[in-house]
């Protein structure tokens, strides 16, 4: 009962600092990053709950089936909107704090 | 910049009204994780009854590739979909020549790469009665393809376009044709004849494996491989991608 207590406040607080994080920032990869921890949070707490002690009935597979669905799916959409980031970041002559560009613009350098 | 500076140390108002707000809902939340009722039956024990007619002995997995076939089937579509929106996007930003790569290096990738597709393939086969399967003998294929990537071997540019994209749409389509025979042969989407589903199930997590590992390599690659056909005709795609990244 302690671990899982333990766990699920440990989860608590990654998905408080996520949420967090991803409301006060701009920067598009400080938010990629705040909702990988908001869902690393998510997780340990869905691992947490489904904890049963060694010889205490069977385990319950279903929410470890589902982190383990929810983790390739994150990593995905984590890949994908790092790679939209990085295409903002190349297409407009702004950078992604919102400045202006000190070098040359993206549109010039191509062919 | 020193206004930014200042920013960062100490939070305004409103980031301090966000971060009490963020501080009652953790508190809520935990407040409610405090009184679930310790030993809720949960869905372990119909798990355990249906276990023998799954055709596997890890519970994980019978869930995964069986009671909730769908769902899996569902989340290798979900990798393929960003794959495809991530080679829309960009070319991968791979250097034309090979660069001179240390010796250590190309010893540490010759010796690790054999070594992590043996482990993923065992981590595959062990899926059926230990903790394993698909997703991490996948993932560990995915790293065997990131250290070559790491270590600039342009083995995803070299790779044929077709025996790429055959590779990463083996699983999800093979995850199709398996449930829509299951469809014509018992009425149900995901109901494996009887008997059979312990290999069909293999069958699915080997596929599944290789266009896992293969779709996470491409997705660290960071965009579709250059020198494809299709590009040719169509010069005017090919945008900034030449100066590389920042």
């Amino acid at each position: 009962m302690i671990t899982t207590l333990l766990y699920s406040l440990t989860g608590l607080i990654l998905f408080g600092m996520g949420i967090f994080t991803l409301i006060i920032h701009s920067h598009p990869l400080r938010k990629i990053l705040a909702v990988n921890v908001m869902s690393t949070g998510v997780f340990l707490i869905l691992i947490a709950t489904a904890y049963t002690p060694l010889g205490q009935g069977n385990i319950d597979p279903v929410p470890h089936a589902m982190v383990l669905t929810g983790i390739v799916v994150s990593v995905s959409v984590t890949a994908l909107a790092l790679i939209l980031a990085c295409r903002v970041q190349e297409t407009s002559n702004l950078n992604l704090l919102g400045r202006k560009k000190q070098g040359k613009v993206p549109e010039e350098s191509s062919k | 910049m020193s206004r930014t500076r200042n920013r960062h140390k100490r939070l305004d108002g409103f980031q301090r009204l966000l971060l009490l707000l963020i501080i009652c809902l953790i508190t809520l939340l935990c407040t409610i994780l405090w009184t679930i009722p310790g030993n809720t039956p949960g869905l372990a024990d119909a798990v355990a009854r249906l276990q023998e007619l799954s055709g596997v002995e890890s519970p994980v997995t019978a869930v995964l590739l069986n009671f909730r076939g769908y769902d899996t089937m569902l989340e290798v579509m979900v990798l393929l979909l960003a794959v495809i929106g991530a080679w829309s996007l960009t070319r991968a930003p791979f250097s034309e020549q090979m660069k001179n790569t240390s010796p250590v290096l190309m010893g540490v990738v010759r010796l690790l790469a054999p070594l992590m597709c043996l482990v993923a393939s065992y981590l595959v086969w062990q899926g059926s009665h230990l903790a394993g399967g698909a997703f991490q003998g996948g993932a560990i294929f995915g790293a065997a393809g990131v250290l070559m990537l790491v270590a600039e071997l342009p083995w995803l540019r070299v790779t044929p376009a077709r025996l790429l994209r055959i590779g990463l749409v083996l699983g999800p389509l093979l995850f199709v044709g398996v449930a829509l025979f299951c469809l014509f042969l018992t009425g149900d989407l995901m109901g494996y004849p009887e008997g059979a589903a312990s290999w069909l199930i293999l069958i699915i997590e080997a596929a599944c494996a290789i266009s896992i590992g293969l779709t996470l390599a491409s997705l660290f690659a960071g965009g579709r491989p250059a020198g494809e056909a299709r590009e040719k005709y169509n010069p005017a795609s090919q945008t900034c991608d030449e100066e590389g990244r920042p």
